[in-house]
């Protein structure tokens, strides 16, 4: 009797695998069908405030396609606009991340070991303590009377409050400020396992140091570099509290459009649709991230 | 291996690390600025801390993410373990790649469109079974395990592709059948990883703002979302203060937890090294 | 060992082992040491090398050996002391502009750049004509018969071909000095021995001058013209590798190249020509007819090779140099065995003898009584 049914049960591997696959399926993956149905449907005056895509009735399948939504968006400046501002911001801001986080992961990769622990967890520690109390943080030291201001008009330098806060500047700022240890630590991860017999051998060669650095260290922290980026540029083209908070009107960036679909106008296949295409804008830099991933578990 | 360090690294570790703790700093002084503004000194006060404790709807909301978040890190550390197991150990079973991406998706998606896809998802669900009913603590936990576990799995497989295969190869080839060698022989040497995974998962939950507010009901407020809509309002002590006690309690936990595992490590060594040289 | 590369060489550099030198040395290192934090590494090396010479330093790790290569290719600052390279002083010339250039231990080829672009890497620093680099490279790839690997990338090669890559990177350069660290530490065992060969006739077709570290004393000797001994951070015995062997001046020496069987004992008899040893171990006095210089009742050591042992099994008739004792273990190594004899008062000896016939039953077996021997001109008397 129990060996019978035995034969119907999954074996224990497949089980295993399949306890968190199921649940990533149901509650990760099969939601995004779900925002692709919504935003070929129609909004409507009801509970959910969305037409049903297909009705069957007098054997009849009637399936009804929106594409009305995705109509609106490309053919409405104020999304092209904020798509693309988007990207230019996560671009940019992925700029300053390397800028500033490859100087400081190649200084902590090349501490002592001891050191090292200390400093990783500098940089782990912001990271993980509040996201929101760190981004409301810059608002009372960006602000026209905010601490900034203050100094800088303390010392004499200027005379009239710079106006940071809720510009793009201050969007910026934000974004590399919360987003940096995203940059170090894969690049940490990858600096800190470099030979440098590499880095010896090439000023042996001749090479000075710089010129090894750029020779050696930096072509062969290609795959930190990609990781860093892709972890900074991809939740960057979707960020929203960042240019809610610090952003002023003019900072139009495609989550915050989003945001605003869904709770503010309650245009819920909209909001679908917008996530639809920053899905498609964002499925290269996923794939090449995880090209890279898998690549780097080898 | 030695270090080393040049002046510049250390220059530009200083202004780095000025940069990533001085806004925190700055939060931490003026949370105890008896003045109401923000950006004047008016000298020590903790009377901001005082005001929190007297705020109802602040203390229901930390009251409501604590719990949250307790439930979400332990249900998260466990699937994340499961999943980070199959990740490292299984090998190259048929579709292993797609289960990888598949679980460490949320890792690296734009937070609203997980969150509009978990409540479009809970909508749909409610109208076709009937479950779960309306919005709330639920699908809260529900969205922020999902997300957690990425990271739990992310933790647990570098954790597992660190440690010697031979040590569980050892225990089966003793006889241990292979679920008794992943509870007697595996888990204790992560474990390490199982905790930095429910600290992780605990904080991301603790914090998330932009999932909880697609997925949260009427009733179901959570600390970040009273926070976020006071920040819109501009800034006040009060905010100060809370973040305050935020950034010290997480920072006592990661703390001691990095100081306990290194002085582990530490002592593991130094016994290992005794034990060689007493041969 | 009847053909190694050492016996040809022998007579280029002399066989006087004290005076090595006929013109100026090209590489002269003068009083070098090293001190990291408290820690000395190298203490105050002296050594003289010629143009040509291929070098050796031989020790256990942690001697300074390494520490005094590094030293050489201007990856470390000497503590104290001086190099000196073809009448030019090193002190203030980095790394990157020294005329030497090192193989390092792993190779260290760029794992990014295919065999090509690491061979022409040190000679697009140097800014040499993009033609004239094409040409260098392959040229020197087809010196070390790499040419058909030329676009690999480093991962694709084998321990050996590796090996050849990092040699052609910097012969390419036409250094004046080449430093080698471990060259062969990174292969198996049985292609060590055909790259040793290799190694040494590369670098003599080229005819630059080397100098290498090593632990092995058996590579050493094989590709060396003339070894130093090293132990804690100083230079304990140098000449060439037949000297060295035959002749060490210390315990030290005696014991870490090759085995020894080492005897404790005082003088007895000290004339011009010969002295007489009496060691408790012994039975009988040993009598050395060679290089002896010590006074009566000093206290030396009698250094034996296990080769220079005869083991019979009829008593000799000698007076002085051979002893008795029970076989207690055999190693048969095809060419040779390895016999492990306990001596009467209890020190254990060992015997190497030649299977020269095939037959077994002539030969000593376990638990048997055999008398040991050697001639006048086989022990060493060591004062060190």
């Amino acid at each position: 009797m129990i060996g019978k049914l035995k034969k119907y049960l999954p074996e224990g591997r497949t089980l295993v695998i399949a306890i968190p696959l199921v649940w990533m399926l149901l509650f990760f993956l099969i939601p995004f069908a779900i925002v692709l149905k919504i935003s070929f449907s129609e909004m409507m005056t009801a509970i959910p405030p969305f037409s049903t895509l297909w009705k069957y009735a007098d054997e009849m399948l009637n399936v009804k396609l929106n594409m009305g939504n995705y109509l609106f968006l490309l053919t409405d400046d104020l999304y092209i606009s904020a798509y693309i501002n988007s990207v230019k911001m996560a671009t940019l801001s992925t700029v300053f991340c390397l800028l500033i986080g490859y100087p400081m992961a190649y200084s902590i990769a090349n501490a002592s070991p001891t050191v090292r622990n200390i400093l990783l967890l500098g940089i782990v520690l912001p990271s993980w303590t509040s996201f929101l109390i760190r981004i409301y943080a810059w608002i009372g030291i960006l602000k026209n009377n905010g601490l900034f201001n203050n100094f800088l008009m303390g010392l004499g330098v200027i005379d009239q409050p710079l106006i940071i806060l809720n510009t793009n500047i201050a969007v910026y700022i934000g974004i590399v400020y919360a987003y940096l240890p995203f940059m170090i630590l894969p690049l940490y991860t990858n600096l800190v396992k470099h030979d440098h017999t590499l880095l010896e051998a090439a000023y042996d060669l001749g090479a000075r140091p710089w010129k090894s650095f750029l020779a050696i260290t930096i072509p062969l922290s290609f795959p930190g570099i990609v990781a860093g980026s892709m972890l900074i540029f991809i939740p960057v083209v979707g960020e929203f509290v960042i240019p809610e908070l610090l952003g002023g009107s003019e900072t139009l960036m495609i989550g915050r459009v989003l945001w605003q679909e869904f709770f503010n106008n309650r245009d819920w296949p909209v909001a679908s649709a917008v996530a639809i295409i920053m899905l498609l804008l964002l499925a290269i830099p996923v794939a090449v991230f995880h090209h890279y991933q898998s690549k780097e578990a080898l | 291996m030695k270090g080393r360090t040049s002046y510049k690294m250390i220059i530009v570790l200083a202004l780095g690390y000025a940069f990533l703790f001085g806004p925190i700093v700055i939060l931490i002084v003026y949370s105890f600025n008896a003045s109401k503004l923000v950006t004047v000194w008016g000298g020590f006060s903790l009377k901001w801390y005082g005001e929190l404790l007297k705020d109802k709807g602040i203390l229901d909301a930390f009251w409501n993410s604590l719990r949250i978040a307790f439930c979400t890190a332990g249900f998260a550390t466990a699937l994340g373990t499961i999943a980070g197991y199959v990740m490292a150990r299984f090998g190259r079973f048929r579709g292993h790649t797609t289960f990888a991406s598949t679980i460490t998706a949320p890792l690296v998606m734009p937070e609203v469109i997980t969150g509009l896809a978990s409540l479009l998802l809970f909508v749909s669900m409610e109208r076709i079974i009937g479950w779960p009913q309306g919005r709330g603590m639920l699908t809260i936990w529900i969205a922020h395990v999902t997300f957690a576990t990425a990271f739990v799995a992310i933790i647990v497989s570098s954790r597992l592709r660190d440690m010697d295969l031979s040590i569980e190869e050892a225990a089966l080839d003793l006889g241990a059948p292979p679920l008794k060698v992943f509870f007697v022989i595996t888990l204790p040497i992560i474990a390490p990883a199982l905790i930095s995974g429910w600290l992780l998962a605990f904080t991301l939950s603790l914090d998330d703002l932009v999932i909880t507010s697609f997925v949260a009901g009427p009733g179901s407020t959570t600390l970040p979302m009273k926070v976020f809509s006071a920040a819109r309002l501009g800034i006040s002590p009060k905010i100060n203060a809370i973040g305050t006690l935020i950034v010290l309690i997480a920072s006592f936990f990661i703390v001691s937890f990095s100081i306990i595992s290194f002085k582990m490590e530490k002592k593991r060594k130094r016994e290992a090294q005794q034990a060689f040289e007493n041969n | 060992m009847t053909t190694t590369p050492e016996q040809k060489k022998e007579p280029s550099i002399g066989a006087d082992a004290s005076k090595p030198f006929v013109l100026k040395p090209f590489v002269e290192i003068i009083n070098i040491s090293k001190n990291f934090d408290n820690f000395v590494a190298v203490s105050g090396i002296n050594l003289q090398i010629a143009e040509g010479e291929i070098f050796a330093l031989l020790g256990s790790s942690g001697c300074g050996k390494s520490t005094l290569l590094r030293m050489l290719a201007g990856l470390e600052t000497p503590t104290t002391g001086e190099i000196i390279i073809d009448g030019q002083d090193m002190a203030s010339i980095p790394p990157f502009k020294r005329p030497i250039n090192m193989m390092f231990q792993s190779y260290a080829l760029f794992p990014h750049m295919t065999v090509e672009k690491n061979v022409a890497f040190g000679l697009k620093q140097d800014r040499v004509p993009k033609k004239q680099i094409k040409e260098r490279v392959m040229e020197i790839l087809k010196l070390v018969e790499m040419e058909a690997y030329a676009k690999r990338k480093s991962h694709q090669l084998s321990g050996g071909q590796m090996q050849r890559v990092a040699l052609a990177r910097i012969l390419v350069k036409r250094p004046k000095l080449l430093l080698l660290d471990e060259p062969m530490a990174a292969l198996d065992k049985k292609l060590r021995a055909q790259m040793q060969i290799e190694l040494v006739d590369i670098l003599e077709d080229v005819g630059v001058t080397c100098i290498m570290v090593t632990h092995d004393q058996e590579e050493a000797m094989t590709m060396a013209s003339r070894i130093a001994v090293m132990d804690k951070g100083s230079i304990i015995q140098t000449g060439p590798p037949s000297v060295v062997y035959e002749f060490p001046n210390s315990r030290f020496t005696a014991e870490f190249i090759g085995s020894v069987n080492l005897f404790h004992g005082k003088i007895v008899e000290d004339a011009a020509d010969h002295a007489i040893i009496r060691c408790e171990e012994i039975e009988n006095d040993v009598y050395i007819d060679h290089g002896v210089t010590g006074t009566a009742d000093m206290l030396v050591s009698v250094a034996i090779r296990p080769e220079k042992m005869i083991v019979t099994h009829d008593k000799p008739d000698e007076k002085y140099n051979w002893t008795q004792g029970i076989v207690e273990d055999i190693v048969y190594l095809g060419s040779f065995s390895t016999y492990y004899v306990k001596l009467t008062n209890g020190k254990r000896a060992i015997a190497t003898q030649a299977n020269l016939n095939r037959t077994i039953h002539e030969r000593p077996t376990w638990e048997q009584k055999v008398y040991l021997s050697w001639l006048p001109v086989s022990g060493v008397m060591l004062t060190k």
